[in-house]
């Protein structure tokens, strides 16, 4: 794989509120590399879930380059790019969002009615994937006889069963306590590990956010700081449009 | 092509959890359908009823623009001149199958109400009973010739006073004994009293008779033989096939109950409509935050549309089915009306057909399409990342 995993050049956002234009992002420029787990970290408003939905692919920007895997997904249209989120990313959100009248086994499923694997396959795809994240013994449940923890196990199983390129995890702990975050993060941290996964996080933990190889801050719209993490690997420094 | 790659399950479930929802929902729709599917039932069993009343090889011949044999005198030497004709079919013993036959109404009291209903009494013969095969005498025996006795149809029977094998009948200033009971099926013949057509004649001191009625020869030749009759100078009559001729009876009645039926169904189901619309804009307001992830997951919109569409679809055709076997219980009953064209009362049973069933399944679904389409396209168009925020 050459070249970074994502490559932001020069995004900008803006939204308009009352016919006002609202910047959102300013020329935010940086690269993820392969395998990189990154933090996104600010306060509210910062333009940090932006950021993110931007780099999903669930919303585009007003400027500039947005590249995954040398895509450039700003250009896609809206049809092509729900078939390129479906082949490429895997999303985890702070509320799960799962369907309340699908068991697990048949969450993680959904996203595969997106391929051409046959129900069986399908099915296979998804025990191994609820596997990956201890939940095979818990295929047959419906979201509301799960635990928090084990809901967010199952939309990560859900993020991961496509085999994505990246995974994007929006508060993946802000809705639940301690040990059960504790155990999400260690998850995340196998995902990106063992399977190479690139994760990008938007996180408001400090905690959370050290589990990153490096952390990015947003102010109002802007990147201001590079932190990385003791003893990870360094995502490359290409800030100011390079 | 599938109709949308969401799972089915997905759909039918999300149906299910609303149980009451969906019940008043698929109630309300029901009810409409219900009534919908019970008008079409009542028009086709009322044409069935007096469509199967005639024979397609019968020919009725009645006077010039009479619309019904009521109305109609055909005199003796004009009923002479038709008898006549080569193209008659004869029976065994190589008689004519004609009969000349007297049509009056006369009006007596309605075991259900007590109050007086017309009722056709026709004079007729052997060879009329031996014209309507599906005319079968059931009890007793055949009226004699030349006598005061008459056999009466089913429904005569069940709905009206006096007329029980045994009893007398009284009209046109003479006592009739009732000597018989014949079934007709469905046909109009059940709702009517025969006697013989001379007694008739002389009864009601009339000095034509109604209609004649033969069978054809050669059903093929029936065109040119109307053209020749109609032209005769001698006549002043029109022929039609049996069949066609009580199809046009039926015609008046069966089209105002199917235009005051649609009307209606048509009104009750802007309700149902609306109904729906309100059930499935409830559905997208609460599954904002599920359409937000379908979407980010890589669903399309139009798959989005058609799954909401296809809930919506589910909802009515649910309603469709459970209104159509209510109504279909319908055919238990039998009705009792006056056919306006012939001013006699006409027994008839609501007929389900496959047509119906066709008809009304599609309507409960265009209902379903029509109170789907509009928060389909919302839950459609609703933008991922305010979809994933409100939810």
């Amino acid at each position: 794989m050459s070249g970074p995993a994502v490559s932001l050049r020069a995004v900008a956002k803006t939204y308009w509120r009352g016919g006002q234009p609202v910047p959102v992002l300013t020329d935010i420029s940086f690269d993820i590399q392969h395998g990189d787990f990154l933090a996104l970290m600010g306060p509210s408003g910062s333009g940090k879930s932006t950021l993110l939905n931007l780099i999903a692919g669930i919303d585009q920007p007003t400027g500039g380059e947005i590249r995954v895997d040398d895509v450039d997904i700003a250009r896609l249209s809206e049809s092509e790019l729900a078939d390129w989120r479906a082949r490429h990313v895997g999303f985890i959100f702070q509320f799960y969002n799962l369907m309340p009248v699908l068991t697990a086994l048949e969450n993680v499923e959904l996203p595969l009615m997106l391929t051409s694997l046959n129900r069986r396959q399908r099915r296979e795809h998804a025990q191994l994937a609820l596997e990956m994240v201890g939940l095979a013994e818990r295929v047959g449940h419906y979201p509301n006889e799960l635990s928090g923890g084990q809901q967010q196990r199952v939309a990560i199983a859900r993020a991961i069963v496509t085999d994505p390129t990246l995974i994007v995890a929006d508060e993946p702990t802000g809705d639940l306590d301690r040990k059960s975050a504790g155990e999400i993060l260690d998850l995340l941290d196998r995902l990106n590990g063992d399977l190479g996964k690139t994760i990008v996080m938007v996180t408001h933990d400090q905690r959370a956010a050290e589990r990153a190889h490096a952390i990015r801050h947003l102010e109002k719209g802007e990147l201001s700081a590079l932190e990385v993490a003791v003893s990870r690997p360094v995502t490359s420094e290409r800030e100011g449009g390079g | 092509m599938k109709f949308t790659n969401i799972p089915f399950h997905y759909i039918w479930r999300n149906l299910l959890t609303r149980k009451l929802t969906t019940l008043l929902t698929a109630g309300g729709m029901a009810l409409v359908v219900f009534v919908f599917a019970a008008v079409l039932m009542l028009e086709a069993g009322l044409r069935e009823t007096l469509i199967s009343t005639g024979q397609p090889d019968n020919v009725v011949v009645i006077r010039k623009s009479a619309q019904t044999e009521v109305q109609s005198g055909v005199q003796r030497r004009e009923a002479a001149i038709v008898e006549s004709e080569p193209n008659i079919a004869v029976d065994a013993q190589g008689d004519k199958l004609i009969s000349k036959e007297t049509v009056v109404l006369i009006s007596q009291p309605k075991k259900s109400t007590g109050r007086k209903s017309n009722i056709v009494v026709r004079g007729t013969g052997a060879k009329g009973l031996a014209l309507r095969p599906q005319v079968v005498l059931t009890e007793g025996r055949l009226f004699r010739p030349g006598s005061s006795e008459v056999i009466v149809g089913r429904s005569i029977r069940d709905g009206f006073h006096g007329a029980a094998i045994g009893d007398s009948l009284r009209f046109a200033q003479r006592d009739w004994t009732v000597v018989g009971v014949f079934d007709a099926g469905k046909t109009g013949f059940s709702s009517e009293v025969w006697g013989d057509s001379e007694q008739m004649l002389q009864a009601f001191r009339r000095t034509a008779y109604s209609a004649v009625v033969f069978k054809l020869y050669d059903p093929s030749s029936f065109e040119a033989m109307k053209t020749r009759l109609e032209a005769d100078p001698r006549l002043t009559l029109e022929l039609k096939t049996e069949t066609r001729f009580y199809a046009d009876q039926s015609e008046a009645l069966a089209t105002f109950i199917k235009i005051l039926g649609t009307v209606l169904s048509i009104i009750f189901s802007i309700g149902a409509i609306i109904g729906a619309m309100i059930t499935m804009y409830a559905a997208v307001a609460n599954r904002v935050g599920e359409i937000g992830a379908l979407r980010a997951l890589g669903f399309q919109r139009r798959a989005i549309m058609a799954a909401f569409l296809l809930e919506s679809l589910l909802l009515s055709l649910t309603g469709g089915v459970v209104g159509l076997l209510a109504a279909s219980t319908m055919q238990w009953f039998q009705l009792s009306t006056t056919n306006w064209q012939t001013f006699s009362e006409l027994a008839f049973s609501f007929s389900l057909t496959s047509g119906i069933t066709v008809r009304v399944l599609l309507f409960s679904l265009a209902m379903g399409f029509i109170g789907g389409f509009l928060p389909a396209a919302r839950a459609a168009r609703m933008n991922i990342v305010d979809a994933l925020r409100e939810g």
